[in-house]
Order: C-alpha cells, then structure tokens, then sequence
C-alpha cells in the first residue's frame, strides 16, 4: 500500500495517509500520546470560594475564552474532572472539604492554586486566625497563580505552564512484580 | 418534630428525607452549605450552616491601622469591593470631620454606580446559568468587560480596587475615563433589548420565577432584609434616597420598588435598577467638577474616641459599618452590618412548601454572596 506522510502540527508523532486519505499508520509513543490527549481535554472542577473565583469565570468568559485550550468542560462533581483550580480562600473549615473533594477526584488529577491566599494565606496571612497558609500543606499543587485576585490571563497561562508539566510527565508507569 | 438551638443535624421521620446541599455545590455561589428536610419533593424545613469562609476579617480590623484595614473590606462583598471601601472611609471621614472635595465625591459616586452595574450584570448571568440557560452568561460579560476595562485604567485592579482613600480617591481619573464610560452607556443602552429578550420574556424561565420564592412584606420587615429582596417585597429602603451620601443628593433617580415579592418582581427590581444607574451616570460624567481629588489628611489617622456608624447602599442591599475608637491609631472594634447576612434569612420563609427544584431559582433570586455572610 502507498503511503504519504502528513504534517499535522501539534499532533505528537508522525501519520501517514493512504491513496484514498485515511490515515491508517500512526507511529508515536504511548507517553507522548496519552499527554497529549490529556493535556487538552482538562476538565476543571468548579470550585470557586471567594473573590478569585469571579475572575475564574472571567476567564471563562467569550472575552479570555480558556475553552481555546481545552478547559471548557466544567463539572460540578469531582467524580468527573482531571484538574481542581482552588479559587479563593481555604479556611481551617473549609479544608477538610477540600481534602475530600480531591482524594473523591480520579487519577490523574492535577491542583492548580489561584491566588495569594492559597499559596501563603495572602492578605489573611498574619493577622487572622482562621486561614490555611497556603494549600500546598492540604493537597499537592501543580502550579501557583500569584495575584489578588490574578488576572484571567495569568490564569490561562497557569493552566497553559499545566499542560507543558502535563507533556513532560510519564503516562504510564509499569511496575515491577514484587518477587 | 423536635428541635434546640444545638441541635446541629435536623430530625426526619420515617417518610421524610435528610438532604445536604454544599458546600461545594455550584447553585449556592460559594461555600454555603444548606441542610433540607423534604416531604417528598417539598421543602418541608431548612438550615443553613455557615462559616466555611470566615476569615475573621473583623478582628484583623481591630490589628490594622485606619488605613489599612480598607483593604479587607473590598474581599467582603468583591462584587461592590468600591462601595464597601466607599463605606469605611466615610465612616473615617466623620470621625475626623474632614470635608471631601467635590470632585472626589463625584468621582466615588460614579465608580460605585459603574459597580452596581457591574455586580447586577454578573448576578443576571449567573441566574441564566442557574435556570440552565448558558448564553445569558456570555452576554453579561461582554458589557461587564468594558466596565473591568475602566476600572482598570483608573485603578490598576480589575476586581478588588481599594480606590477610595479617607478624605478622596486614590488618584485622579484616567485622561480617558469620561469617553470610555460614555462609549460604554451608549453600548449598554444599546444592548438592554438582548437582555430582555433572552431571559425576561423566555416562557420557561418565566414559569421557573413567577409565584416562586414568595415573601411577604411582614416577614421582610421582620427579618431586616434590604437592597433588592426588601424592595420587591414593597419596602422603600433605598440609603441613597434615605440618607444621601457623597453625591446622591445632587442627582436625580428613581427607587424601584415592587409589590409581588417572588423571584421575578427581586429580577425586575434588579434589570430596573441597572437602567437607573445608568440614569445616574448620565448625570454626572458631562459635569465632574474640577479641582482636587483628595482633600489633604495626616498619615497616621487617629479619630477621637467615640463611636462612628455610617451605613451605604450596595448592589445588595444595606452595608452599615459600626467602627469604636478608643483614639489610638488602630480601631477598638469594627463591625459590619452586611447585607447578605439578613437578606440569607429570608430564605427559610421563602422556600418552605417549595418544590427543591426551586430552590436554585430562589438562591439565584436572593444574589448571596457567602463571604460577605461570613466575613
Ligand atoms: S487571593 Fe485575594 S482575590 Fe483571591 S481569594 Fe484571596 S483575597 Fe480574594
């Protein structure tokens, strides 16, 4: 069978098209593939607190659009999304809820904190009693968004440096069987 | 069915059913948790449980220096973050009897209308997404965009602005404040038929609203609600027509009030009110006095003891701020008196016999916004 290579820009590896144009050989890696498919289809949970949360919408918004990269599908149940953006402030309170929101999330799941307060409690840093300094002490956090609260694009572009980590990433890991 | 004060969890009988909603549900725009007993599908009784946003902003007031503590106030109520500060500083203002220049007033003025619509904008989004109606959503952004655009070139911040300063503003107005908020009235004006057309006369979203969510006058009274939830019931409560403040008292708009008090008279009292602040901006972008922005005040502030109450009208209803000087540099107590908490009351009288299904009608009808509750 005659086949010709074809260029497509983002598509990790190489596809080759028969006479008729269906693309019958694809010659890539596993990792590289299921990155790429997962780094843009991330599901954002919708999880918004307080005021950073406002311009999460924002984001979602026709103006910043993240639905360009992928991210449009917000669920409102974690069973469902890949990825949880903690918009606003995470109380002593709140914390338990948090925690169980993400272990409830499938794997791979990935954190991304929005805004001063959850990287070191922000402006509640010091003086109140009641706010977690930062989340990274509850889950683990793929990427911090400084700001008060950050713009959508600094948002877009969390969630763009998101996807980079997401392709450098190993999709699968295979075990050794224990002896 | 029995029930105490402490009894945290509330009793079912055998054919009624505990349900818990929140406090991460997308229908109670934040982190309110809401614990329903049903009778079938009917609400039969309801709790809300509050505190999974304090962040004891209060008592980091009473830390804080006058100035600093302004700041704090913008995280409450993000949506009218420019009529909360405009609130505190009043309040510092009385304290020390300083006079604010005109320019400064006017400018405040304008900067707390441009939010209200701002804030009315997002909530009418919002009930679209609640009632399932995705588009409504895109629609308010494109106009709230344009206003974050003015705030931003004026302020540098888009959402939590900390503009006003006891005695003024910040800084003077951007050289292209006047053309852009005109720019921004004409298209808005332009666009209202949209708005109207998508959801007010939609069948559906009108069957979801009318006769829903029913509060009587009585019980509005009782329950110290405001803003817009006390005027669709029939009450007249507007602070800017009942105590003016800053320029208020120079400019000509009507209160709007309803008589139904279900959650379409508290959405026509909401789309009534944006044409109204629009009314308001008309009046005073052509004539913004000239002359300072701010009148000159020391650094360290330290009002003379005594106790200080100014109260404002923000998108939701009636903010009071209740600041105790002992005459030091930091304030002995502050407390807010802030709208949502007292609006979140009504929401028992408003959905007991309702169907659930109601219930996301009614909390998009009450615009709550849980870290004002909290504070
Ligand atoms: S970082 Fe600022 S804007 Fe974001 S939640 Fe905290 S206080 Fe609000």
């Amino acid at each position: 069978m005659d086949v010709i290579k074809k260029d497509f820009d983002d598509f990790p590896g190489e596809v080759y098209q028969d006479r008729s144009g269906h693309s019958s050989i694809i010659i890539t890696q596993i990792d590289r593939f299921a990155n790429w498919a997962r780094s843009n289809s991330l599901w954002p949970l919708i999880f918004g607190t307080s005021c950073c949360a406002i311009e999460m919408m924002s984001a979602a918004s026709a103006k910043y659009d993240w639905s360009r990269f992928g991210f449009e599908v917000a669920r409102a149940s974690p069973r469902q999304a890949d990825l949880i953006i903690v918009a606003g402030t995470i109380t002593l309170k709140m914390a338990p809820v948090l925690k169980r929101l993400y272990d409830q999330m499938p794997e791979p799941k990935y954190v991304i904190a929005m805004g001063a307060c959850n990287i070191t409690g922000g402006p509640f840093m010091t003086h109140s009693y009641s706010v977690v300094n930062g989340i990274d002490k509850i889950v683990p956090v793929d990427v911090f968004i400084p700001g008060c609260p950050p713009r959508p694009e600094a948002l877009l572009h969390g969630m763009i440096k998101l996807q980079e980590k997401i392709m450098r990433s190993k999709a699968f890991v295979i075990e050794k069987p224990k002896k | 069915m029995e029930q105490t004060i402490n009894n945290r969890i509330l009793q079912s009988s055998d054919d009624e059913f505990i349900i818990n909603v929140g406090p991460q549900h997308p229908s109670t725009h934040g982190v309110l948790h809401l614990q329903l007993r049903l009778d079938g599908e009917e609400i039969a009784d309801l709790k809300p449980f509050l505190g999974y946003i304090h962040r004891g902003i209060e008592k980091m007031c009473e830390s804080l220096t006058y100035k600093q503590f302004i700041y704090l106030t913008s995280r409450m109520d993000y949506l009218s973050a420019h009529i909360n500060n405009q609130a505190c500083c009043l309040a510092i203002e009385k304290s020390l009897q300083v006079e604010v220049p005109e320019r400064a007033k006017v400018i405040r003025t304008l900067m707390a209308e441009l939010t209200r619509l701002a804030s009315h904008q997002l909530w009418w989004g919002s009930t679209g997404l609640d009632m399932g109606a995705v588009s409504p959503f895109f629609y308010a952004f494109r106009e709230r965009e344009m206003i974050l655009e003015i705030f931003e070139e004026t302020c540098g911040s888009r959402l939590t602005m900390n503009y006003c300063v006891p005695g003024g503003v910040m800084n003077d107005i951007h050289p292209d404040f006047v053309s852009k908020v005109k720019k921004l009235i004409q298209q808005f004006k332009a666009n209202i038929h949209e708005y109207d057309e998508l959801l007010t006369g939609n069948p559906i979203f009108q069957s979801r609203t009318r006769g829903v969510g029913y509060l009587p006058k009585e019980d509005a009274i009782s329950l110290a609600c405001s803003g817009p939830v006390a005027r669709a019931s029939g009450i007249s409560c507007d602070v800017r027509k009942k105590e003016p403040y800053d320029a208020y008292d120079r400019v000509e708009f009507e209160e709007i009030i309803a008589s139904e008090g279900d959650c379409f008279a508290r959405y026509r009292v909401r789309m009534k009110e944006m044409l109204e602040s629009m009314k308001i901006i008309e009046q005073l972008i052509d004539n913004i006095p000239a002359g300072d922005y701010r009148a000159k005040i020391k650094g360290i502030i330290k009002p003379p003891a005594g106790e200080y109450f100014q109260r404002v009208e923000t998108a939701r209803g009636e903010l009071g701020v209740f600041i105790v000087s002992d005459g030091s540099n930091k304030p002995y107590r502050v407390k807010f008196r802030t709208p949502n908490f007292s609006n979140l009351a009504a929401l028992k009288p408003m959905s007991l016999g309702a169907k659930i299904g109601d219930l996301v009608a009614i909390m998009a009808s009450l615009d709550l916004i849980i870290p004002d509750i909290d504070r």
